[in-house]
């Protein structure tokens, strides 16, 4: 659980980037359309709760979830209704009280319960996968501080990895724009 | 530790009228630092003797439903009482209870999220978890109703054997997929929801124990735009998924009644009217548990009681849903003119189980009349009270709908009695017992409010809220570390 403050210089390869702290949402939410307009790609900030706005302020496109969870819940009914057409009708075809065996409203029940179940599905896994999660490894873990991020502080990071990186110039921008603390986080 | 507790001013502020500009939420201490350590409390210090108490007595009937469950598989489903022509009895009583119970969670959770009520943060994890408990006792009941517990499978479109395959028409199968997609769904989330929140856990725990069992369910969670922005977006859909689900839910339920030919249980009122006492019952559960959790737990601040008093209005309006469902059963008796209706009403109201009927009546449509007082809905012995008044009147509802309708039917030669055993009767306290003992482990070891949900719904949360953030950053810029 080693910290790393900005005097001790850490060799280029072993720096995953810098962690800059904000002391509250207007503070990241200002200084997150500064690093934005800076033209930093490989950057992210990290808050207790999701600030209204932000990831339009990061400049982020808007989430594909809803896309996986609709095409996958279409899918789940279609499924359903299908199964219950195969069953009743192909495989195993019996008269109950005297309905056509394809009674398609008396299935509409479970192809809509079996849609909601798939497009659930999707939408909790398509988070998992748009995130990256499960992810139990991360350098941002290392620096002590960062883990009040879960509590009640702001943080903006920007990984070394990033086209524009400098170390004195990205941590210079980041005081610029209100950080009240940065520090170096190893990779 | 000194527990903020709530100044007499605040108090009023909070349930002042929203015209004159909406109180916060939350009283006390109101930073985003108070509300993780007052949430995190019960779950960091060492549990009190009342918890170890109460979960040790929840264990106790938990054990006893194992028992009596054990004996039904040996013996079968005559240690009941069920017989015939009454061969639901106790068992469906006990599940349309329980299904109706869990929906006050999902309505919490989803409903009033679309909604956008910000109250509902305060107490939406909790009425989750007691869906899904609630869910979980409820499956239970047509688990071992079936007798033959080891053909269960039977019942789900499984390939076996004999080559068939369930009869997709019939609504005690598209109960099967309701309620079981409900609880998962329910599950999803919950634990969704739960995420940030196991994160905060993690970061907070004191062994490596807690830091790496949390740390697992926690996902990695790190708190990123990139992830909330996803996230966000899964929770919203999730919302909007579970809320048409929950209505279908009890409404497939109330179709094993509807759908048959029963007099009292063929009629076409019973969805609507099935979700309003569904949602009736479950707030009246989320009451009674929060009424208790917030005063042991010293939550007070967190679930105030315009929280309560929100929760009173709410059954107020689905009991008085009720009570017109209830009128209207009467009505269409009288008015249909179907001589099996009106004798299966007027058995109801003077038969052999009349008295299940007026409890039911007294409960369910008189007690919650006293919510139209303000006094009444801000006092919470009252809030409690009536609470549990409900609770025994919904499943007094429930009784009198499985049993009044099926001990009467059209010939006379079919009319046969019910009274329960002593096994009915453990296996609904057992039931409990379950519920309970989820419940404890719950507030034991997991968070009870949704910290990361109640800090964005405070009014400084926003990143531009007043001119505050502004002297912030002000005073900020060109400080160093």
């Amino acid at each position: 659980m080693a910290e790393y403050s900005t005097n001790e210089q850490l060799p280029d390869e072993k720096l995953w980037g810098v962690l800059a702290e904000f002391s509250g949402p207007g503070d990241i939410f200002r200084a997150c359309e500064r690093v934005r307009d800076a033209g930093y790609t490989r950057w992210d900030s990290y808050t207790p709760y999701p600030v209204r706005n932000l990831d339009k302020a990061m400049g982020l496109s808007a989430s594909k979830v809803p896309w996986v969870v609709f095409f996958l819940g279409i899918l789940g009914a279609v499924g359903g209704m299908t199964l219950q057409w195969w069953a009743s009708v192909v495989e195993y075809p019996i008269v109950y009280g005297a309905k056509p065996f394809f009674s398609w409203q008396a299935f509409v029940p479970v192809t809509f319960e079996l849609g909601v179940l798939c497009a659930s599905l999707a939408a909790f896994f398509g988070l998992l996968h748009f995130a990256r999660l499960p992810q139990h490894y991360h350098p941002l873990f290392t620096s002590e501080r960062f883990q009040g991020v879960t509590d009640d502080k702001f943080f903006i990071a920007i990984e070394a990895a990033d086209g524009k990186f400098n170390l004195q110039e990205t941590v210079d921008l980041l005081r610029s724009v209100g950080a009240t603390q940065v520090e170096e986080v190893a990779g | 530790m000194a527990t903020p507790r709530v100044s007499a001013v605040e108090h009023e502020a909070n349930l002042s009228d929203p015209l004159s500009g909406r109180a916060p939420l939350l009283l006390g201490d109101r930073s985003l630092h108070g509300i993780t350590k007052a949430v995190c409390r019960p779950v960091e210090c060492v549990p009190s003797r009342a918890w170890t108490l109460f979960f040790v007595v929840s264990v106790a009937m938990m054990g006893l439903y194992v028992l009596t469950t054990a004996y039904l598989f040996y013996e079968g489903i005559g240690i009941w009482g069920v017989n015939n022509p009454v061969n639901w009895g106790w068992a469906i009583s006990n599940f349309v209870f329980w299904v109706g119970i869990s929906h006050a969670g999902t309505l919490i959770s989803a409903v009033l999220y679309l909604f956008r009520q910000k109250w509902r943060t305060s107490i939406n994890r909790f009425a989750e978890a007691m869906t899904i408990f609630a869910v979980v006792c409820a499956l239970s009941y047509p688990t071992i109703h079936v007798g033959r517990v080891w053909l269960l499978h039977w019942v789900f479109p499984i390939p076996n054997q004999m080559g068939t395959w369930p009869n997709f028409r019939s609504p005690l199968l598209w109960d099967v997929f309701a309620v079981t997609i409900y609880g998962l769904v329910s599950f999803i989330f919950w634990y969704l929801g739960m995420i940030p929140d196991l994160a905060t856990l993690r970061d907070r725990a004191k062994t490596r124990a807690r830091k790496i069992t949390y740390g697992i369910f926690a996902l990695g969670w790190r708190g990123s735009t990139r992830h909330w922005k996803h996230y966000e977006r899964a929770y919203l859909l999730l919302a909007a998924l579970a809320t048409p689900l929950v209505l279908s839910v009890h409404s497939i339920v109330s179709f094993d009644f509807a759908i048959s030919q029963l007099p009292g249980w063929h009629t076409t009122i019973f969805p609507p009217y099935f979700v309003a006492g569904a949602v009736f019952s479950g707030f009246a559960m989320v009451l009674t548990l929060m009424v208790i959790a917030r005063w042991a737990f010293k939550f007070e601040h967190i679930v105030t009681i315009r929280h309560l008093e929100n929760m009173a209005k709410v059954i107020l309006l689905t009991g008085m849903i009720i009570a017109y469902a209830y009128g209207m059963e009467l009505f269409i008796a009288w008015y249909g003119q179907n001589p099996y209706e009106s004798f299966s009403c007027a058995n109801r109201a003077f038969g052999p189980y009349a008295w299940a009927y007026w409890i039911m009546i007294v409960c369910n449509v008189i007690a919650p009349q006293i919510f139209w007082f303000k006094r009444a809905r801000q006092n919470v012995v009252v809030l409690f009270v009536v609470s549990i008044l409900i609770n025994i009147g919904m499943w007094f509802e429930r009784f009198v709908i499985t049993v009044t309708s099926l001990h009467r039917d059209f010939l006379p030669s079919s009319w046969g009695d019910y009274s329960p055993t002593f096994f009915d009767v453990a296996a609904l306290v057992g039931s409990f017992g379950l519920f309970f003992t989820l419940f404890a482990l719950f507030i034991r070891y997991l968070p009870m409010v949704a910290m990361s949900e109640v800090k964005a719904g405070l009014p400084e949360a926003k990143p531009h809220h007043g001119a505050e953030g502004g002297s912030r950053e002000a005073s900020a810029t060109g400080e160093g570390a």
